[in-house]
């Protein structure tokens, strides 16, 4: 390999956070107070990335794969020049344009055509660029109709489509791709296929991050597989898969124990009653959540993951719900029924139903059912590569 | 860095400059009936407020020719400087989503908000330039240095947006303690009641305070467009130093925030 091959060489990156202690030390009030002590003492040192190195050819399809927290996203941000590495040199040859999130600059206040020309000009497109692509980009996102109003009146769906579309105009010699890109409903899907299939035609280099093994398998020509802030793989696609599905394997063998359900949380608020009915159509659960704590349990969120052979595969929560992004609550010993719809495109599937309990200090788990529901189907209709929010509809009654 | 990649540089700075300042336009007034009026109804309530309070019954400013002029144009400038610095402060951290999802050159978020700033103030000269039209003030070839006035407190304001935006992202008690200073150097500046106020008695003062660009841009705009009573450091015998140090500090105070500002961008993302 010759070294103008060589479109983005990382060696011996490192990255450490400093973490303070407390949220208020970003007041001058507190740097006042904390003037006289030691830093050490009011910081911790989360270690993101050990040591990192590796070197990505042109044209090649480069995966980096990785559990949640692994330190693939800080890995992303700083091959995009969002972060600075703590020690070490990443190199970059030709221009590079970084997908973290669609739609960056995105505004809802204005109309969806001018939020077209502003996120393009984050993507570096002059106006007469836009201009003469313009009607593709609508035409592609579907959005005739629509381009005149605020995109805060977009669902959505219709946000990404458009986010997208304007993406997929970017020229660029290195895409980062993160998989955040990887929403909208199966149509759209497709279309987001064949532009992978044409960007692999045209020898852009693609950096793709991903929990999917199948997309890592049928698109990436070479992977790493980042654990604890460390390459622990690297090399050919189907082996960092297997290596990625190897690091689940003590999950697995748990869960794969016929019958057993693990459960558990802190107990304030549980679970009861849980049944579901599945038709055609429709994938009915019925459950309630009752109330254990003698004081009224607040900012309750339900949580419903989808697993296929032990991957997430998709999911909804209430917290996206209208009514319910603050989260609801529960007075003492209360008991409150629900009812939540999901359009049945499962295949073979086994369901978690995770309630938590939001407050200050993050996430508090009230009760987590692993598997709540687990059968099986003939409807092979599975999503696989996209991450979709399933449509939910959610009801209560008395 | 070849010529090539210089350009494409700039070019996307510009790209992104333009579009941010369109935006930062169009929301300005979104929704608001009058719109851009607001933008030149404001500074023209302040300056009748202070016009029938000074003027009309506190008969300050009666030994300057046009003084109600000269307090308008006070006012503008005066807004403009306010503008920059108060908008600064927290441009970087309100795009802080932007700054987080991609790689772009940080100094545009300071500049675009800066360049409305200065299409504001473009605005509220077009009110001023007709109240001059109507006044009895006498046009002299000197009004054509009033650009460069303005240009140092542009300077001036730029160099502080810098500072003041990237100490805002490490400490959010800045723009609290910026409004307070703003306050004080709104009526330590000579802007609402003229410097001749402070010389007559005390003209150690006056030339300590004509060492403020603000001051001393203001004072001498209105000393070249609108009459040449209005006290200047040349009109009250300043040492030649101190007739450079105002715009010696505008530029120092720009390069020092520029230089501030690009040594602390490339960890935003992470700090903010």
């Amino acid at each position: 390999m010759s070294k103008d091959d060589v479109v983005i060489s990382v060696k011996n990156v490192k990255k450490d956070f400093y973490l303070p202690h407390e949220k208020s030390s970003k007041s001058l009030k507190s740097a006042i107070i904390n003037a006289g002590r030691k830093k050490n003492k009011e910081l911790t040192t989360q270690h993101a990335l050990k040591d990192i190195s590796f070197d990505i050819k042109k044209g090649e399809f480069f995966g980096i794969v990785g559990r949640n927290g692994s330190g693939k996203s800080t890995l992303l941000k700083i091959l995009a020049g969002i972060y600075q590495p703590t020690s070490g040199k990443v190199k970059t040859n030709g221009k590079l344009v970084p997908f973290i999130e669609l739609g960056v600059g995105f505004n809802p206040e204005l109309s969806g055509r001018e939020n077209v020309y502003l996120n393009g000009a984050l993507l570096g497109f002059t106006r007469k660029e836009i201009d003469a692509v313009y009607n593709d980009i609508v035409e592609f996102a579907e959005l005739e109709r629509f381009m005149d109003q605020k995109l805060k009146n977009y669902s959505s769906g219709m946000q990404v489509r458009l986010a997208f579309s304007v993406a997929t105009r970017a020229r660029a010699d290195i895409l980062l791709v993160d998989e955040v890109l990887a929403v909208g409903d199966a149509d759209f899907q497709k279309k987001c296929y064949e532009y992978f299939k044409g960007l692999k035609k045209t020898g852009t280099t693609v950096i793709f991050v991903t929990h999917d093994m199948s997309a890592v398998k049928e698109y990436c020509d070479r992977a790493v597989l980042i654990e604890n802030g460390k390459i622990i793989h690297q090399g050919k696609p189907s082996v960092v898969s297997d290596e990625y599905l190897k690091l689940f394997m003590p999950n697995t063998s748990e869960m794969n124990k016929e019958g057993e359900v693990s459960r558990f949380g802190t107990g304030e608020a549980i679970f009861e009653n849980i049944s579901h009915l599945y038709t055609k159509e429709k994938l009915i659960i019925e459950f309630d959540v009752v109330s254990k704590s003698d004081t009224t349990v607040d900012g309750l969120n339900i949580g419903f993951d989808f697993y296929s052979d032990d991957q997430l595969v998709t999911g909804n929560g209430t917290k996206y719900l209208d009514g319910y992004g603050k989260g609801f609550s529960v007075s003492p010993h209360q008991k409150r029924h629900f009812i939540a719809e999901f359009p049945n495109n499962f295949g073979n599937f086994s369901m978690e139903l995770t309630l938590n309990l939001r407050n200050k200090g993050g996430i508090n788990i009230c009760d987590e059912i692993k598997p709540a529901i687990k059968f099986q189907s003939n409807n092979s209709h599975l999503v696989r590569f996209f991450r979709v929010t399933l449509p939910l509809s959610f009801t209560e009654t008395h | 860095m070849n010529y090539s990649n210089l350009v494409n540089k700039y070019r996307y700075s510009l790209i992104l400059l333009r579009e941010l300042v369109i935006t930062e336009f169009k929301l300005r007034y979104q929704g608001s009936v009058l719109g851009y009026l607001w933008s030149l109804l404001k500074p023209l309530f302040l300056f009748v407020i202070l016009y029938f309070v000074f003027v009309h019954f506190l008969k300050v400013g009666s030994d300057v020719p046009n003084w109600p002029i000269a307090l308008l144009f006070g006012i503008v400038l005066w807004n403009f400087f306010s503008e920059i610095t108060n908008n600064g402060v927290g441009s970087v951290v309100s795009r802080g989503d932007m700054i987080r999802k991609i790689n772009f050159p940080k100094y545009i978020i300071v500049i675009s908000s800066s360049v409305s700033a200065f299409i504001n103030l473009l605005l509220n000269l077009v009110v001023l330039t007709i109240f001059i039209i109507f006044a009895d003030v006498d046009m002299r070839w000197v009004a054509l240095l009033t650009p460069l006035f303005i240009l140092e407190l542009f300077t001036f304001g730029l160099g502080l947006a810098f500072i003041l935006s990237t100490l805002f992202v490490k400490f959010r008690d800045m723009n609290y303690i910026w409004e307070i200073i703003t306050q004080a150097l709104f009526y330590g500046s000579a802007v609402i009641y003229p410097l001749s106020m402070i010389a007559d008695p005390n003209v150690g003062l006056a030339k300590l305070i004509l060492l403020s660009p603000i001051t001393q841009s203001i004072q001498d705009a209105r000393w070249a467009l609108i009459d040449p009573a209005n006290v200047t450091a040349a009109t009250i015998g300043s040492s030649l130093w101190m007739h450079v140090f105002p715009f010696a500090l505008s530029v120092v105070t720009l390069a020092f925030g520029a230089w501030l500002f690009k040594k602390n961008s490339p960890y935003f993302a992470e700090n903010i």
